[in-house]
C-alpha cells in the first residue's frame, strides 16, 4: 500500500493548515512590522487576522469527505467530526471577538498565535483515531494553553495558575502516555478500533485495566473531572479571560469526544465491567462512574461558596464534567450525540458567560456577585443574555442545558430492565439542586434594582461594542434555539433523523 | 381550539416586552384581554365539541426523533378540564392585580409566561414537553415572589424554587426511568401507556414520581414550602400558586405516575394514603392556630390539597373523579380566599394579624368582602351547594373499599375545617364588636369594580360546579374509563 | 302528577325575597320586614293551594318531581308529598311569616336579619319535600347557616359560644350521618330514599353491605348497627336526643325570641323528620335489635329535661327544656311502631295509632312551641328583656289577655283533653302502652313533671300577687291578638275535631305502620 500522498493529507488537513499558517503570519507581522504601534491597535490587528484566517479555515472545512484507507485511517473525518471541527472554529471565534477589548498583555502576536495553534490542535485532536497522534495533538493543545495561562502581564496569580496547570498536565500526560504504552503492548496497535476488538477478545486483565485507568485519568484531567480538577479554578480566574474562555470551552468539548472514541471505541462494552448493582465487575465503567459521583460533588459543593464567577464557573465546570461522564457511560453509539450535545452546548453557554466577565473586566469591575449587582438595570441586554447562559447551565427548560442533562441522564441508566445506575442519576439530580441555587444567585443578583437600597456595583451602562453584542446575543439565540429544537444540533452531531422502530408488543 | 389559551399566554408575555413606557396601563389590560379570550376560547370550543375519552390531537411535530419525543398537544376530558379551570384562575388574577403599580409590564409578562406553562402542562401528550412546561414555571414563580412579593420574600422565594426543582428531579429521574426502561422508544403517553415499565423496577420509581409529583401538591411531610411561598407571593401570584400550580403536581399524577405505572400504584397505596391524611389532619391543625390570616388560607390550601392526594392515592374511579373535582373546586375557592385576603383585605389595612384586624372592623367598613369570604368560607368548608361538597363526598366514597379508617379521619379534618374556618371569620371579620364605638375604625376604600368582578366569576364558578358538577364529570369519567386509564385499572382490579 | 314543579317553586320562592332584600340596599326596618313577611305569606298560600290538591285518601307520593342529577352517584333530584311531610311543610309555611310577625326585626342590619330568615325558610322546605339522601342533606345544611348567623349576630351575650356549640355539634351529626349514607350508597348504589326504604324492608340492605364493606372484616350483624348508630347520631344531634342535647339550651336562651320560636318550632322538626324518613324506613331491623336501649334514651328525653326545667328560673331555658321533653313523645311514637310484636290487624291499629300520634305531635307542639315562645316575646317587649321566672307576678291582672292565650298555649302543652296537644300524646301513649308498656309507664312521669313545671310557670308569672314593677304592664295590642289568634284557633280546634289534622296523615300512616316493619 502507498504511504499517504503529501497533497492528499494536505487537502484532507486544510483547515488545519490555514491555521497554522494564520498563526505564523499574525506573529510575524505583530513582531515585525507593528511594534511600535499601541497595544489597542496591535491587539485589534492581531484579532481580526486571527479571525480572517478562522474564517477561512471554516471555508475549506468540507463537511463531507469519503473515508478509507490511508489518511482518513489516521484521520477521522465523517461528518459529525467535522461538524464538531467547525463548532470548535466558531468557539475560537468567538474568543478572539471577546479578546479584542482586552489590555491585558504587550505580547500580542504571540497571544493570538498561541490562540490559533492551541485551536489547531484541538482540530487534530477531533479528527484522529490512531493513539500517537492523539498524544501528539494533545500535547500541542496543552502546551499551547499552559503558555496562554500565563499571559496576563498584571496579574500575579496568572503565572502561579499557568505553572500549576503545566505540571498536573505534565504528570497527566505522562500517565496518559504510560496508560498508551500498555494498550500498545497489550494489543499490539496504535489505532483505536483494533486495540477495542483485541481487548475483547481476551477477559480484563489487571494490567489492561491499569492501562484504562490511567488512559481515563489523564484524558480526564482535560476536562476537569474530580480530583484531577485542581487546576481549574486558579487557570480560570488568573488567566487572561480569552484564554479561559478557550480552556473552558474548546478544550473541553474536545476532551469530551476524545474521552468517548478511546472509551467506546477504544475499550469497547467487553471491558466496561458495571457500576449498578453490587457487586460491581471491574472494568472503565466504575471507574467513570466514580469520577462523575465524585465531580458532581466536589463541584457543586464547592461552587457555593464561590463568590467570583471565574472561580464559580471553574467548580461548576467540575461538576458540569461529571454530568457529561455519565452520558460517556452508555457504550451505545448513540450516546455519541448525546455527550457531544451536552458538552456543545455547556460550551456555548460557558463561552457567553465568559464573554460577560470580559465585559466587566474591561469596564473595570471585578467579577464577583457583587459585581454583577443590578446589572440588569444598567444593561438589560447584558444582563438578559447572562440570565439565559446561567439558567441553561443549571438545567432549566426550554434551554439546551436541559436536554443536554436529559440526554445525559438517559445514557446514564442501564438499558436493561434493571435501571441499574439509577443511583448516579438521583445523585446528578440531587447535586443539580445545589447547582440550581447559585446559578438563581446570579440571576437574582443581576435583577436588583437601585432603588431597594442596594447600589449597582455599575454607575453607567456598561459600553458594549457593536461586534462584542452580536456575539452574545447570536450565543443566546443559539443556547435557546438548540433547546427548542435539539435536532438541529442532534442530527449533524450523528443522531438518527428518523424515529426509532417501535419494537413488538411483549 | 382549547390549545388557544396556550399560545395566546405565551405570545402575550411576548408581545408585553414590546410595551415602551413601564407603567403605562397597557400590560394589564393585555393581560386581562388575553386571558378573557383565552377563557372564551375554551368555553366555545367544550360547547361545540364536548370533550371525550379519546384525546384531540391539536399539534403534532417530531422534534427529537433519536428519542422519540414529539410536540404533541391534544386535549380529553381531563385536560379540558384543568385548562378551563387555568383560564378561570387567570382572569380572576389578572382582575385582582388590576392595581400593580411597580413595573406592570414585567408583572404581567411573567404572568402570562406561568399561566401558558400551566396551559402548556395539561395539554402537552409528550412526557419531555410535559416536564418542559413544568419546570418552566419554576423561574417565573421565583421571580414573580421574589421581586414583587412581601414578608420575608427573598427566604420563600428560594424555598419555593428549591423545593421546585428537587422535587422535578424526582419527576424527572421517574422520567428517565420510563424513557429508558421502555420497549419502544416513545416518549408519546398513549404510547408510554400501552407498555408499563417492569414490576420490579416500578416498586422504587413509582414512589420517586409520584412523590415528586405530590411535593408540588402539598404532600406531608414535604409541604412548608406551601404556606411560606403563599404567603410571600403577592395576591395573583397566590391565587395561582395555590389555585392551579399545586394542581400541576396533581395532574403529574394522574396523567403519568398512576397510569404508567399502575402496579406500583397499588403497592403504594396506603402509604401514600396515610401521607394525604396526615396532611388533611396536620394542615387543619396548624390553620386553626394561625395569627397571620394569609397562613391560615395558607395551611388550609394544604389541607385541601391533602383531599386531592388521598383520591390520588386510593386510585378508584369514584376517587379519582373526586380528585380532579377537589383539584378545580379548590383552584377556585382557593382564589377567591387569597383574593380577599391579600387583595381586600391585606391592600387596604396592610395588617394581616388577626389580633389587629378587629379594629378594623371589617364587618361595617368592607362588608363587600366580609361577605364574599363568607361565602367563600362556606364553599371551603364544604358545605353542601358548593363545588367542595361534591368533591369531598366523591374522594370519600372512593376511599372507603381501601380504608374505612381514612375515610374516617378526613370526616375528622372536614370538622377541623369548619373550626379554623369559623374561627378565622369571626376573628377577622366580627370580632370587632366588643370595641367601644368612639374608637372609630380608619375608612376604608371601596371595593373596586375589578374585586367585585374577579370574585363574582369565583363565586359563580363554584356555585355552578357544585349545583351541576355533571358538566364536569362527564368529561372526566369516561376518560378514566378509557384506554390511558386501562393498566391501572387492571392493575387495582378493577 | 302534576306538569307543572309546585313544590320545587315553593322551595324556591322565598329566594325571591332574598334577591329583593340584597339588591334593595336603602330598605330600612319596616320595608325589609314587609318584604320577607309577603315573601312568606306567598309561600303560605301556595301551600295552601297545594293542601287543596291533596289527595288525602292515598299514600303514594303526590307533586313529584324527578330529574337525572349526578348519575355517578345515584343522585336525583327527587321531591314529592306525602303524609309524612305534608304537615311539616304546612307548620314551616305558617310559622315563618309567624316569627316575622311577632316581633320587630332587629335595629341593626334589618335587612340581613329578614334575608337570613327567608334563607332560612327555603332550607326547610327543601328539607322537607326532599326524597334522595344528598339533596336532602343538601337542604340540610342549607337550613343550619343561616340559623348560625342569626343566632350569633343578634344573640344575646353569649351567643357567641352558644352558635359555636350548635354549629359544631349539629356538623359533627352531619358529618356521622353522611358517613352512614355513603356506607349505604356503596351497597346500594343509590342515595334514593324511596328505594333505599324498600330496600332496608326487604331486608336486602344488610346483605349488600356484607360484600361491599367486607374488607372491613366486620359481618352483616355488626355493620348494620353501626351505620344505624352512625345516622342515628347525626339526627339525634338534631332533635335532639339526651344525651347530644347540651347544646339547645344555650341556644335557645341566647337566640333573639323569634329565632328561638324558629328553632323550636321547625328545626327541631327536621331531626324528628329525618328519623321518619330516613332512619326508620331504611334500618328497622336494626331498630327493633336496639329497641331496648333507643326506648331508654327516649324516656330520658322525655323525663331528665323536664326535671331540669323545674329548677329553671329563665323563661327561655325552661321552655327549652319543655320542648326537649315533648319531642321525645314523638320518638317514643315512632320506636313504639317498630317493636318486636308481629303484624296483625289489632297490633297493626296499635302502630297506626303510635305513628299518627307522632306525625300529629310534631305538627302541633311547633305550632304550641310558636305560641309559647309568642308569649315570651310579648313580656319580653314590654319588660325589656327581662324574663326571669321571679320578675314578674300576677301579670293576669294587669294583662288579661295575654294571660288568656299563654294559658291556653300553656295547657295545650300539658295534653289537655280538649285541646290540640291532647291529640298526639294521647295516641302516641295508647300505641305505646300497647306495644312497649314498659316504656310507656316510665315516660308518664314526664307528663306529670310538665303539668308540674308548666304551672309552676303560670302561677309564678300570671297569678299571684301584681309585682309592683309592673303596675303598667300593658296588655295585647289589636295587633298583637290579631296575630295570635289563629294560633289559638289551631290549638283549640284539632283539639275538638281531630280529624282536622289526621285526616292528611291517616292513608300514609297506615301503609307505613306496616310497611316500616321489617319482613315482606
Amino acid at each position: 500500500m502507498n504511504g499517504p500522498l503529501h497533497l492528499d493529507l494536505l487537502t484532507q488537513l486544510l483547515p488545519e493548515a490555514v491555521l497554522v499558517v494564520t498563526a505564523l503570519i499574525v506573529l510575524l507581522l505583530d513582531v515585525r512590522a507593528f511594534r511600535g504601534e499601541s497595544i489597542a491597535v496591535r491587539m485589534s490587528r492581531a484579532a481580526w487576522g486571527s479571525i480572517l484566517g478562522l474564517v477561512a479555515a471554516l471555508g475549506v472545512l468540507r463537511l463531507e469527505i469519503a473515508s478509507g484507507d490511508g489518511p482518513a485511517a489516521t484521520f477521522l473525518l465523517q461528518g459529525p467530526t467535522q461538524f464538531l471541527k467547525g463548532l470548535v472554529l466558531l468557539m475560537a471565534l468567538a474568543t478572539v471577538v471577546f479578546a479584542i477589548p482586552g489590555r491585558f498583555t504587550r505580547h500580542v502576536g504571540e497571544f493570538f498565535a498561541l490562540v490559533l495553534l492551541a485551536t489547531t490542535g484541538l482540530l487534530l485532536l477531533a479528527g484522529t483515531e490512531n493513539l500517537l497522534m492523539l498524544f501528539v495533538s494533545l500535547e500541542l493543545v496543552g502546551l499551547s494553553l499552559y503558555a496562554l495561562t500565563a499571559f496576563h502581564d498584571r496579574r500575579p496569580e496568572s503565572t502561579e495558575a499557568a505553572l500549576k496547570y503545566f505540571l498536573i498536565g505534565g504528570v497527566a500526560a505522562a500517565l496518559t502516555l504510560f496508560g498508551m504504552s500498555l494498550l500498545y503492548g497489550l494489543t499490539g496497535s496504535l489505532q483505536l478500533a483494533v486495540i477495542g476488538t483485541r481487548l475483547a477478545a481476551n477477559p480484563v486483565s489487571p494490567l489492561a485495566w491499569a492501562a484504562m485507568v490511567l488512559v481515563v485519568a489523564g484524558l480526564g484531567f482535560k476536562i476537569a473531572v474530580a480530583p484531577f480538577h485542581l487546576w481549574a479554578p486558579d487557570a480560570y480566574q488568573g488567566a487572561p479571560t480569552p484564554a479561559a474562555a478557550l480552556i473552558a470551552t474548546g478544550s473541553k468539548v474536545v476532551g469530551f469526544l476524545l474521552l468517548v472514541r478511546v472509551v467506546h471505541i477504544g475499550f469497547g462494552s467487553a471491558a466496561a465491567g458495571s457500576a449498578g448493582a453490587l457487586p460491581w465487575r471491574p472494568g472503565w465503567l466504575p471507574v467513570l462512574a466514580i469520577l462523575a459521583a465524585v465531580s458532581m460533588l466536589v463541584g457543586n459543593l464547592t461552587a457555593l461558596r464561590q463568590s467570583d464567577l471565574r472561580r464559580l464557573l471553574a467548580y461548576s465546570a467540575v461538576a458540569q464534567a461529571g454530568y457529561g461522564v455519565l452520558g460517556v457511560l452508555d457504550p451505545a453509539p448513540e450516546s455519541r450525540a448525546a455527550v457531544l450535545y451536552f458538552a456543545v452546548t455547556y460550551a456555548l453557554a460557558v463561552l457567553g458567560a465568559f464573554g460577560v466577565v470580559a465585559l466587566l473586566e474591561s469596564a473595570g469591575i471585578e467579577p464577583t456577585l457583587d459585581g454583577v449587582t443590578g446589572l440588569a438595570h444598567r444593561s438589560p441586554l447584558v444582563a438578559g443574555c447572562l440570565g439565559i447562559f446561567v439558567l441553561s447551565l443549571a438545567g432549566i427548560p426550554p434551554l439546551a442545558g436541559f436536554f443536554g442533562k436529559f440526554f445525559v441522564l438517559l445514557h446514564a441508566v442501564d438499558r436493561g430492565a434493571a435501571l441499574d445506575r439509577i443511583w448516579l442519576v438521583a445523585l446528578a439530580l440531587g447535586t443539580s439542586a445545589i447547582g440550581f441555587y447559585y446559578y438563581l444567585q446570579i440571576l437574582k443578583r443581576s435583577l436588583i434594582r437601585p432603588e431597594s437600597g442596594v447600589a449597582p456595583a455599575l454607575p453607567l451602562p456598561l459600553p458594549v461594542s457593536p461586534l462584542n453584542r452580536a456575539v452574545l446575543v447570536m450565543l443566546a439565540a443559539g443556547v435557546l434555539a438548540l433547546g427548542v429544537a435539539p435536532k438541529l444540533l442532534l442530527e449533524p452531531l450523528g443522531a438518527s433523523a428518523a424515529p426509532p422502530v417501535t419494537a413488538a408488543a411483549p | 381550539m382549547i390549545a388557544w389559551p396556550l399560545y395566546l399566554s405565551l405570545f402575550g408575555a411576548l408581545a408585553m416586552t414590546l410595551v415602551r413606557r413601564p407603567d403605562s396601563p397597557l400590560p394589564r389590560r393585555l393581560a386581562l384581554g388575553i386571558s378573557l379570550a383565552g377563557l372564551a376560547a375554551i368555553l366555545v370550543a367544550v360547547i361545540r365539541q364536548p370533550p371525550g375519552a379519546e384525546p384531540v390531537t391539536l399539534l403534532r411535530w417530531d422534534w427529537i426523533p433519536s428519542l422519540g419525543a414529539s410536540i404533541h398537544l391534544a386535549a380529553d376530558g381531563l385536560s379540558a378540564t384543568l385548562v378551563l379551570l387555568t383560564a378561570v384562575a387567570s382572569v380572576a388574577g389578572v382582575l385582582f392585580s388590576w392595581n400593580v403599580r411597580e413595573r406592570p409590564r414585567e408583572f404581567f409578562a411573567l404572568y402570562l409566561l406561568l399561566i401558558g406553562a400551566m396551559h402548556g402542562v395539561f395539554l402537552s401528550w409528550d412526557l419531555l414537553l410535559f416536564f418542559v412546561f413544568y419546570e418552566l414555571a419554576i423561574v417565573p414563580k421565583y421571580l414573580l415572589i421574589a421581586f414583587w412579593g412581601s414578608t420575608r420574600r427573598e427566604y420563600a422565594a428560594m424555598k419555593l424554587a428549591l423545593y421546585s426543582f428537587l422535587s422535578s428531579a424526582a419527576v424527572l429521574a421517574g422520567i428517565v426511568v420510563l424513557a429508558a426502561g421502555n420497549v419502544p422508544r416513545s416518549l408519546d403517553l398513549s404510547l408510554l401507556a400501552q407498555f408499563p415499565v417492569a414490576d420490579r423496577v416500578q416498586a422504587w420509581a413509582f414512589p420517586l414520581l409520584f412523590a415528586g409529583f405530590a411535593v408540588l401538591a402539598g404532600l406531608w411531610p414535604f409541604h412548608t414550602w406551601a404556606p411560606t411561598g403563599h404567603v410571600a407571593a403577592p395576591t395573583a401570584a397566590s391565587m395561582l400558586l395555590a389555585g392551579v400550580i399545586m394542581k400541576l403536581g396533581a395532574y403529574g399524577c394522574l396523567r403519568i405516575a398512576l397510569p404508567l405505572m399502575p402496579e406500583g400504584a397499588r403497592d403504594w397505596r396506603f402509604v401514600f394514603g396515610v401521607l394525604s391524611v396526615i396532611g388533611i389532619l396536620w394542615g387543619a391543625l396548624v390553620a386553626l392556630r394561625q395569627r397571620d390570616f394569609k397562613f391560615v388560607i395558607g395551611y388550609s390550601s394544604v389541607s385541601h390539597m391533602g383531599f386531592v392526594l388521598l383520591g390520588l392515592a386510593a386510585a378508584t374511579p369514584l376517587a379519582l373523579s373526586g380528585a380532579v373535582l377537589q383539584m378545580v373546586s379548590h383552584g377556585v375557592i382557593a382564589g377567591l380566599l387569597f383574593g380577599v385576603v391579600g387583595r381586600m383585605v391585606y391592600d387596604r389595612t396592610h395588617t394581616r394579624d388577626l389580633n389587629e384586624l378587629p379594629n378594623f372592623r371589617l364587618d361595617r367598613t368592607l362588608p363587600g368582602a366580609t361577605w364574599i369570604f363568607i361565602l367563600a368560607g362556606f364553599a371551603s368548608m364544604g358545605l353542601p351547594g358548593f363545588s367542595g361538597f361534591i368533591a369531598e363526598v366523591h374522594v370519600l366514597l372512593g376511599t372507603w373499599p381501601v380504608s374505612g379508617r381514612f375515610v374516617a379521619l378526613a370526616g375528622v379534618g372536614i370538622l377541623l375545617g369548619v373550626a379554623y374556618t369559623l374561627r378565622t371569620i369571626h376573628q377577622a371579620f366580627f370580632a370587632g364588636d366588643g370595641i367601644p364605638a368612639d374608637r372609630m375604625p380608619p375608612p376604608l376604600a371601596p371595593l373596586t369594580l375589578p374585586e367585585k368582578l374577579g370574585a363574582a366569576l369565583l363565586i359563580a364558578s363554584t356555585l355552578a360546579l357544585g349545583l351541576y358538577p355533571r358538566v364536569l364529570l362527564d368529561w372526566i369519567q369516561p376518560v378514566l374509563a378509557g384506554p390511558h386509564f386501562v393498566g391501572l385499572r387492571r392493575s387495582l382490579g378493577l | 302528577m302534576n306538569s307543572l314543579p309546585v313544590l320545587s317553586l315553593i322551595t324556591l320562592t322565598p329566594l325571591l325575597g332574598v334577591a329583593v332584600l340584597a339588591a334593595w340596599r336603602s330598605a330600612e326596618g319596616v320595608t325589609a320586614r314587609r318584604i320577607a313577611l309577603g315573601t312568606s305569606l306567598l309561600v303560605l298560600a301556595q301551600v295552601v293551594a297545594l293542601l287543596v290538591r291533596f289527595d288525602t285518601d292515598t299514600a303514594t307520593l303526590q307533586f313529584v318531581e324527578r330529574a337525572s342529577w349526578i348519575p355517578s352517584l345515584g343522585v336525583d333530584y327527587f321531591l314529592g308529598l306525602d303524609g309524612l311531610n305534608v304537615l311539616p311543610l304546612l307548620l314551616t309555611a305558617l310559622l315563618i311569616p309567624f316569627s316575622l310577625a311577632i316581633a320587630d326585626p332587629p335595629a341593626d342590619r334589618p335587612r340581613l336579619y329578614c334575608a337570613l330568615i327567608l334563607l332560612l325558610e327555603c332550607g326547610l322546605l327543601g328539607n322537607f319535600t326532599a326524597l334522595n339522601f344528598i339533596h336532602w342533606f343538601l337542604y340540610w345544611e342549607i337550613g343550619l347557616i343561616p340559623a348560625w348567623f342569626l343566632v350569633r349576630l343578634w344573640g344575646g351575650p353569649g351567643s357567641r359560644a352558644a352558635s359555636d356549640q350548635f354549629f359544631l355539634f349539629t356538623l359533627a351529626g352531619s358529618v356521622a350521618l353522611l358517613i352512614a349514607f355513603q356506607g349505604l350508597f356503596l351497597a346500594a348504589r343509590t342515595f334514593d330514599l324511596i328505594r333505599l326504604a324498600e330496600l332496608g324492608r326487604a331486608g336486602e340492605l344488610a346483605g349488600t353491605l356484607a360484600t361491599t364493606l367486607a374488607w372491613t372484616g366486620l359481618d352483616a350483624t355488626r355493620l348494620g348497627p353501626l351505620l344505624f348508630l352512625a345516622a342515628f347520631a347525626g339526627l339525634a344531634v338534631k332533635v335532639p336526643l339526651v344525651p347530644l342535647h347540651t347544646w339547645l339550651p344555650d341556644t335557645y336562651a341566647e337566640a333573639p325570641t323569634p329565632v328561638t320560636l324558629l328553632l323550636t318550632g321547625v328545626l327541631s322538626k327536621m331531626g324528628v323528620y329525618g328519623f321518619l324518613r330516613l332512619l326508620a324506613p331504611v334500618f328497622p331491623q336494626e331498630i327493633r335489635a336496639l329497641l331496648g336501649p333507643l326506648l331508654i334514651l327516649t324516656v330520658a328525653t322525655i323525663v331528665l329535661p323536664a326535671l331540669v326545667a323545674l329548677a329553671q328560673t329563665d323563661l327561655k331555658r325552661l321552655l327549652a327544656y319543655s320542648s326537649i321533653n315533648h319531642l321525645g313523645y314523638c320518638l317514643l311514637g315512632l320506636f313504639a311502631v317498630l317493636d318486636a310484636a308481629p303484624a296483625s290487624p289489632a297490633w297493626d291499629r296499635e302502630r297506626s295509632a303510635a305513628l299518627s300520634g307522632a306525625l300529629v305531635q310534631l305538627f302541633n307542639h311547633g305550632i304550641n312551641a310558636a305560641m309559647l315562645f309568642a308569649g315570651v316575646a310579648m313580656i319580653e317587649r314590654r319588660s325589656g328583656g327581662r324574663r326571669g321566672l321571679e320578675d314578674f307576678g300576677g301579670l293576669r291582672a294587669v294583662a288579661p289577655r295575654l294571660a288568656t292565650i299563654f294559658g291556653i298555649a300553656l295547657f295545650a302543652s300539658l295534653g289537655l283533653p280538649g285541646l290540640a296537644g291532647f291529640i298526639g300524646e294521647f295516641l302516641v301513649f295508647k300505641g305505646a302502652f300497647a306495644l312497649v308498656p314498659g316504656a310507656a309507664v316510665l315516660a308518664v312521669p314526664g307528663l306529670f313533671l310538665t303539668a308540674l313545671f308548666l304551672l309552676t310557670l303560670y302561677q309564678r308569672v300570671f297569678n299571684g300577687p301584681v309585682n309592683p314593677a309592673w303596675k303598667a304592664f300593658p296588655d295585647l295590642t289589636r295587633r298583637e291578638w290579631l296575630l295570635l289568634a289563629p294560633g289559638v284557633l289551631l290549638l283549640v280546634l284539632p283539639g275538638i275535631l281531630p280529624q282536622l289534622l289526621l285526616r292528611w296523615v291517616n292513608a300514609t300512616v297506615v301503609v307505613h305502620a306496616g310497611r316500616m316493619l321489617p319482613g315482606p
